[in-house]
């Protein structure tokens, strides 16, 4: 019977790691995000290739569109940009860049030498719609679709994987609702 | 080319780790000295290997050296040298690195200080020991490498390191706080040995307790710095905020205290044996389980590195291989034979094991208000997180009844007190101590019920423990030469209850009497808080090595006596373009004055966080204490020069009839 008694342990040692078993996987970040199922916040921010254009959340009202949070601080967006342009150039996703916290000059400098996979660029400096929108760090990318409605979030940088098995789901359930 | 040695010399301590884990032990259980014999020169090819990747790592950030990964992550040419250095632990790879370099650092320590322990044992210990750093270097090498590169693309410069981490205290912080949760590894694997063996006796206890009271010192100093830097650095002058990764520091520290007056009690009466072992594997359970979720992303927490399902899933594994296989082991081996060993109702074994049942119980309590959220989750029951209240309430009257009971149990004696001389020696103390607290709440301003009952038991923490050592103390040759007769243990132990006293003391009186004024403020306003003045003289401009600051210049004074000028700032850092509170304090043992400053309101009017903290200094000052309690008590002589006769006869009496040694009482407690 004593003996019974030092199992005990053992036995709640497996009950709290199943717990955190289930707990793995489960982003705390998605906490935030939430944005989906709601309109794209309102905003006024100035295009990063043509200064003197204003643009807000209507930019989203035409179609799906992928969001995609960069800057050239980050060499994570590095990693996704060839894929981006593999993106808008073979599959026709329209992408609308928000360059967040970054600096004009080095960003346009970044998109002549690499290419640009953006319809536009949102120029993002005080990082004030990446607030709003809940940006954890760079790269975001979220899928809006075409009545502005936030559909997901995804956390770091899409390659082709994570389009095909994260990314395309998304698109295509939000096409088949609208 | 430097970067593939540092993962080539990782990978060759990985061999060498599994070379430990199998040859001391299998010379152990066969009994071939020669298998035994590797232990040792294993432990320390491991260590250097170990030490070489991390040289390595070091030497990538003092170069910049972007085109690996990590360093381009976490660091920038623009940060000083000493950030570039501290940035090595900076992010979840290196840290795990610095982590793997303190376990082996650890290993190397335990095989050279242990060399007059039997050679089977301390095959086994730093068998155990190499286990552990094989997990955790399988873990690095497989899921975490820090040398990763970023070619054929390398970065023109890094993304910086968070300027959060760009301060004093990160460069401390995580090496203390790693130093205390490593460290309890040796005890454990120490436990593990014994239950092998089947060799639970008081030489067993002798051997765990300096290595456990020294990574107890070392938690109780991290915790303490990540407590300190969290008020200066955070910007908003709190001090603990049961955030989850502070409880994960909590909670080995909790049940770290409780093993350290277990094995006391195991080493002097023999008893307790079970139990003892079983708060060892749990301490460093729950030093792996802080680990895990700081870095599985399990729960959110200001510290928590990108969350990385394939690390959490690996780290889980690990420690649950740990847990498990050693609670097995334990089920299996743990005496269940009670020891007939008496003890009256208010000896010094009933005070510790009350002492026992208050601290395990604490941490039951912070374990389940930290895992809580994630059981809620499971159950689809919403994310939520449990705040301050539910910690404040239930945490508050555990310590206070821990606290009455040490003053209590300082006076107790081994085996049995005489409950009538017991009442007599508190009579005083008590006395005194209602007194002091009665005055320092008069003296506040304002009762408070908790403020009163945290101030007093502070108190009488403090004065029973000089009232015993006044008692030992007491000597036919003068009061100097008993004071000078008492061991480094006993004053370790003075020192660490008074800690406990003064961290009691600063916590009730700084969050009871605390006070905290937000306000807007132009150039040339005045605010008064308690009998302070601020005068808000401006706004100026300054440029740091990697940022540009804004800052305010505040004049304080006391009942119109000029006290200091401070300047607190907001920085922009240049690469993240983010922005940082850097508040400004003027420090004093009995008070601090705290001025930050926030958002911009309208052009020159400012939104600003005043704050007077009474006794804040003193939350640091008396894990200082125990700090250094700690260490004093480990160098007491008793660890270093041992009659090997002596030590042998003490431990198979204490195995066998689980009899008391010959030690008197007195030097006993530590």
């Amino acid at each position: 019977m004593k003996r019974f008694l030092l199992f005990l342990p053992l036995l709640v040692a497996v009950t709290v790691g199943y717990f955190l078993y289930a707990g793995i996987g489960k982003d705390p970040t998605k906490l935030d995000s939430a944005l989906v199922g709601k309109p794209v916040p309102e905003f006024e921010l100035k295009d990063l290739q043509s200064p003197d254009t204003v643009r807000n959340e209507s930019l989203f009202r035409k179609e799906i569109t992928l969001l995609n949070v960069w800057g050239t601080w980050c060499p994570a967006c590095r990693d996704e940009h060839d894929d981006l342009m593999w993106l808008a150039r073979d599959k026709n996703v329209a992408i609308i860049g928000l360059n967040y916290k970054d600096n004009r000059d080095d960003a346009l400098k970044w998109l002549n030498q690499l290419g640009d996979p953006y319809q536009t660029v949102i120029y993002d400096p005080k990082g004030t719609l990446g607030f709003d929108l809940g940006v954890y760090g760079a790269p975001e990318t979220f899928v809006i679709d075409a009545s502005g409605v936030v559909r997901y979030r995804h956390v770091g940088v899409v390659n082709k994987e994570v389009w095909e098995q994260v990314l395309l789901p998304v698109i295509n359930d939000a096409q088949e609702s609208s | 080319m430097y970067p593939e040695l540092g993962q080539l010399a990782l990978i060759l301590a990985l061999l060498l780790a599994v070379l430990l884990t199998v040859v001391p032990l299998a010379g152990s259980l066969t009994g071939r000295e020669s298998l035994q014999a590797f232990a040792r020169p294993l432990t320390t090819g491991m260590f250097v290997f170990v030490a070489l990747a991390f040289a390595v790592l070091t030497h990538a950030f003092m170069t910049d050296d972007f085109s690996v990964a990590y360093v381009a992550n976490n660091s920038n040419s623009m940060l000083p040298w000493y950030y570039k250095f501290s940035a090595v632990w900076g992010g979840h790879e290196g840290s795990l690195l610095l982590w793997i370099l303190m376990l082996t650092g650890w290993t190397m320590a335990v095989a050279i200080f242990s060399r007059r322990l039997p050679s089977v044992m301390i095959s086994q210990v730093l068998s155990v020991l190499g286990m552990i750093s094989v997990g955790f270097m399988l873990f690095i090498v497989v899921t975490s490498n820090p040398f990763d590169r970023l070619l054929p693309n390398v970065p023109a410069d890094g993304a910086d390191l968070n300027p959060l981490l760009q301060d004093f205290g990160l460069i401390v912080h995580p090496p203390m706080l790693y130093m205390g949760y490593v460290g309890f590894a040796v005890a454990f694997a120490f436990a593990i040995a014994a239950l092998i063996n089947g060799r639970l006796d008081a030489a067993w206890a002798r051997w765990s307790r300096p290595w456990t009271t020294v990574a107890w010192a070392f938690l109780s100093g991290g915790i303490a710095l990540g407590s300190w830097w969290a008020y200066y650095e955070l910007g908003w002058g709190g001090w603990w905020f049961w955030d989850p990764v502070e409880n994960a520091s909590l909670l080995p520290w909790l049940s770290g205290t409780a093993l350290m007056h277990s094995l006391a009690v195991t080493e002097k009466r023999g008893v307790f044996k079970s139990w003892t072992v079983l708060l060892a594997i749990i301490t460093f359970a729950l030093s792996l389980l802080g680990t895990f979720l700081v870095r599985s992303g399990v729960l959110t927490s200001v510290h928590a590195f990108a969350s990385d399902p394939d690390r959490g899933t690996f780290l889980l594994v690990l420690l649950a291989l740990t847990v498990l296989g050693s609670l097995m082991l334990y089920a299996f081996r743990a005496p269940v034979v009670h020891v007939r060993s008496r003890y009256g109702s208010l000896s010094r074994e009933i005070f510790l094991l009350l002492n026992n049942v208050l601290l395990v119980s604490a941490t039951l309590l912070v374990a389940v208000g930290t895992l809580y959220p994630l059981i809620l989750d499971f159950f689809q029951l919403g994310k939520i997180s449990i705040g301050e209240p539910f910690f404040n309430l239930t945490f508050s009257p555990l310590a206070i009844a821990a606290g009455l009971l040490l003053g209590v149990g300082t006076f107790s004696r081994w085996k049995k007190t005489d409950a009538g001389w017991l009442g007599r020696k508190i009579l005083w103390p008590l006395a005194v101590s209602m007194l002091i607290s009665t005055a320092a709440i008069v003296a506040y301003g304002g009762f408070k019920p908790w403020a009163f009952l945290g101030l007093f038991t502070a108190c009488w923490i403090a004065m029973t423990t000089f009232w015993d050592l006044w008692d030992k103390s007491g000597s036919r040759k003068g009061r100097v030469h008993g004071l000078k007769r008492q061991s480094r243990s006993y004053y370790g132990m003075v020192l660490g209850h008074l800690g406990v006293a003064i961290t009691m003391a600063g916590a009730t009186v700084v969050s009871n009497y605390g006070i905290e004024r937000d306000v807007r403020m132009v150039p040339g306003d005045t605010a008064q808080v308690e009998d302070y003045q601020f005068r808000f003289v401006g706004i100026g401009e300054r440029r740091g090595q990697n940022f540009t600051a804004q800052y305010g210049t505040f004049e304080v004074s006391h009942e119109g006596k000029f006290v200091a000028e401070l300047h607190p700032e907001k920085r922009q850092y240049a690469v993240g373009m983010s922005v940082m509170t850097e508040a400004d304090i003027d420090a004093g043992l009995f008070r601090d004055i705290f001025v930050a400053v926030g958002e911009r309101i309208s052009d020159d009017a400012w939104a600003i966080r005043l704050q007077y903290k009474p006794l804040i200094r003193w939350l640091w000052l008396g894990a200082v204490f125990m700090a250094v309690g700690g260490f004093l008590a480990v160098s007491d002589r008793r660890y270093r020069i041992r009659d090997p006769k002596t030590s042998r006869s003490t431990s198979s009496a204490g195995a066998a009839t689980g009899k008391t040694d010959a030690q008197p009482a007195t030097g006993a407690a530590s």
